[in-house]
């Protein structure tokens, strides 16, 4: 008996609009970015009552064609999913709206299949997130994987390239997770992740398991960005359009993060995870490899959606930091970053894409003291962003960071304390720079220049879903103890 | 230690072929030969799953008058081979994603070396 079938209708939103758009598009290219708004906004409003649904009455578990698991396939629609599922809808719905001129001024007469693609990359994402199927997993990962890499393409010169490269370590790194579940099969019998989890306990200590644990956390890795696989993160940044970057940057790594949750916390249990090898220390200090040289790296940059680019890599590893410790202050701090670093990372990629709009570049060092009253709101949201990243309350960036560190002291692990406190003052570094050649006087120039410059601010259709994003930040931060209160409920032990 | 090799002669050829597509992508400097290996690695893995699916004396999945559904060993577990089809399909549209990048890389920088793209990107 299916009771619900709001799982599946998240899903299939995506699927219809993917159809959607190439049918209206062919006729009138200009509608294929208000069919993609509007797919992206039903899909957010879906998972909103999903999300409250969930909440009340406890997770969905949506059998396809009413065969039960472990012959049929399932969506899994519990808490962690559910929760997922809203924050990459909502902000993918406002990136594209945000989108609308970036598309009509970097790929004029690609809107068609470039909104088309960003439909199926949301498709797999969701599907990614909704499924509780380990080999339908790898497929919607291939979907959202092609999809994205085809989104990454469409921009500067060396786009195709960094794709390229994106492709084959990618590829890779889902070939790995595929063998991962090959090994997972042979022993259990099943690809069920429920099914799957129940047998896992008697298979304590296998070579099999460990061996097949160790490939998926590589292949998803690859994905996530974590510290030693995330070479083609800068590039396909960089060099993508400005709205593909917005719209994958803040969701893809994060989904992967989602699974590496699920496969680690859900399908394994950390003590099966541990079991031959302490492998969740191990990725802990990956991440905090990968935060300190992300900081590091980004403070070398002067290309803002470069610098960006780094700081992703630097913010993923708080999020599998998290992970990696495994008590409940450590995983609601993870996850309500997984909510900040979307909100943020969208907001910060959306302002350089209205400045490369409008400036026809993001370069940094060109940055002065005029901004400020060319673009007073998009450099009001850049502020509040650029303070919730360093980590100041009350914005919601100090919150994920506190609970975080409430994590490692529960589990009295002071090099990791030490990590978030040391990366948080990088943080400071290579934003509030920004933000002093912005709001300060530059004595050089004098007050002339500053006076003398228009007011040149980006379309409403860009600054209203940025502002939008930054004054989140504000009500995520006050709402804080809400939604740990509610993620705490989501911990698996 | 013969039994060793002998008897998963199977599981060896799938990881001799996962190491010549690994070093293909890590080594090959042309882009069209970094394909080339990730196409091999693709292949190793569908080879792990039809091999671990293979049976001596077993029919296909189809139900057989003499031999009775009590009988499940008698019949193939074609769970794998399904799956393979999927991944297989998947790899065919990976290698024209693959492709297609390259006919824009090779229009644009004229080259489809990686030394001399990295050359003449920066």
């Amino acid at each position: 008996m299916i009771e619900s079938h709001l799982p599946a209708y998240i899903a299939l939103t995506f699927v219809l609009f993917a159809i959607l758009i190439p049918a209206f598009g062919l006729w009138r290219s200009e509608l294929s970015q208000p069919l993609a708004v509007i797919g992206a906004g039903l899909a957010a409003s879906l998972s909103l009552i999903g999300f409250l649904d969930v909440l009340n009455d406890g997770a969905i578990r949506y059998y396809f064609g009413g065969w039960e698991p472990p012959v049929g396939i399932e969506f899994v629609y519990d808490g962690l999913s559910a929760f997922f599922v809203l924050i990459i809808n909502t902000v993918a719905f406002f990136v594209l709206i945000h989108s609308h001129h970036t598309a009509k001024r970097e790929f004029p007469g690609k809107e068609m299949p470039y909104f088309a693609l960003a439909m199926l990359m949301l498709l797999g994402f969701n599907g990614m997130i909704l499924t509780g199927d380990l080999f339908n997993l790898y497929v919607f990962l291939e979907i959202s994987s092609l999809a994205a890499y085809a989104l990454i393409a469409i921009g500067d010169k060396p786009a195709p390239y960094a794709a390229f490269r994106y492709l084959i370590i990618g590829t890779t790194g889902g070939t790995l997770y595929l063998l991962g579940v090959g090994y997972l099969y042979t022993v259990t019998g099943t690809l069920n992740i429920i099914d799957m989890s129940a047998m896992l306990p008697m298979l304590y200590e296998s070579n099999a398991v460990f061996a097949a644990l160790i490939l998926m956390i590589v292949g998803i890795g690859v994905k996530a960005a974590l510290f030693p696989m995330h070479g083609w993160l800068p590039d396909a940044y960089t060099y993508a359009s400005s709205s593909s970057t917005a719209l994958i940057a803040p969701i893809g790594t994060k989904v992967a993060a989602y699974i590496l949750f699920r496969i680690i916390l859900w399908l394994f249990g950390i003590e099966i995870t541990d079991a031959v090898a302490p492998l969740s220390y191990i990725v802990g200090v990956l991440a905090c490899i990968g935060i300190l040289y992300g900081s590091v790296m980004a403070i070398a940059q002067t290309e803002m959606k470069r610098m960006l680019a780094y700081s992703s890599v630097s913010q993923i590893g708080y999020i599998i930091m998290g992970l990696s410790l495994a008590n409940p202050w450590g995983f609601a701090g993870a996850l309500l970053h997984v909510l900040n670093h979307a909100v943020m990372k969208a907001c910060l990629f959306m302002v350089s894409g209205q400045l490369r709009l409008k400036e026809g570049h993001s370069n940094m060092i060109l940055f002065d003291d005029s901004y400020r009253k060319k673009y007073p709101w998009t450099m009001a949201s850049f502020t509040v962003a650029a303070i919730s990243m360093v980590g100041l309350p009350p914005l919601a960036g100090f919150f994920s960071k506190w609970y975080l560190a409430l994590g490692t002291i529960d589990n009295s692990n002071w090099l990791f304390l030490a990590v978030i406190l040391i990366s948080s003052l990088l943080n400071a570094v290579y934003f509030f720079r920004v933000l002093e050649k912005v709001y300060m006087m530059d004595p050089a120039k004098g007050q002339k220049e500053a006076t003398d410059a228009i007011r040149n601010e980006a379309p409403a259709s860009m600054l209203w879903p940025t502002g939008i994003l930054a004054a989140g930040l504000i009500v995520i931060g006050f709402a804080n103890a809400i939604i740990v209160g509610i993620l705490l409920d989501i911990f698996p032990m | 230690m013969l039994d060793f090799f002998t008897g998963h002669y199977a599981y060896w050829f799938t990881i001799i072929l996962l190491c010549i597509g690994l070093y293909g992508i890590l080594f090959k400097k042309n882009l069209i030969k970094k394909t080339i290996g990730l196409a091999i690695l693709q292949v190793s893995v569908v080879l792990y799953f039809v091999s671990i699916a293979s049976k001596w004396d077993a029919t296909v999945t189809v139900i057989d008058p003499d031999i009775p559904l009590d009988q499940v060993a008698n019949y193939l577990n074609p769970l794998p081979h399904t799956l393979m089809l999927t991944a297989i399909v998947v790899g065919v549209a990976t290698l024209g994603v693959a492709f297609t990048l390259l006919i824009a890389i090779y229009n644009r920088y004229e080259t489809l070396d990686e030394e001399e793209l990295i050359e003449k990107i920066q």
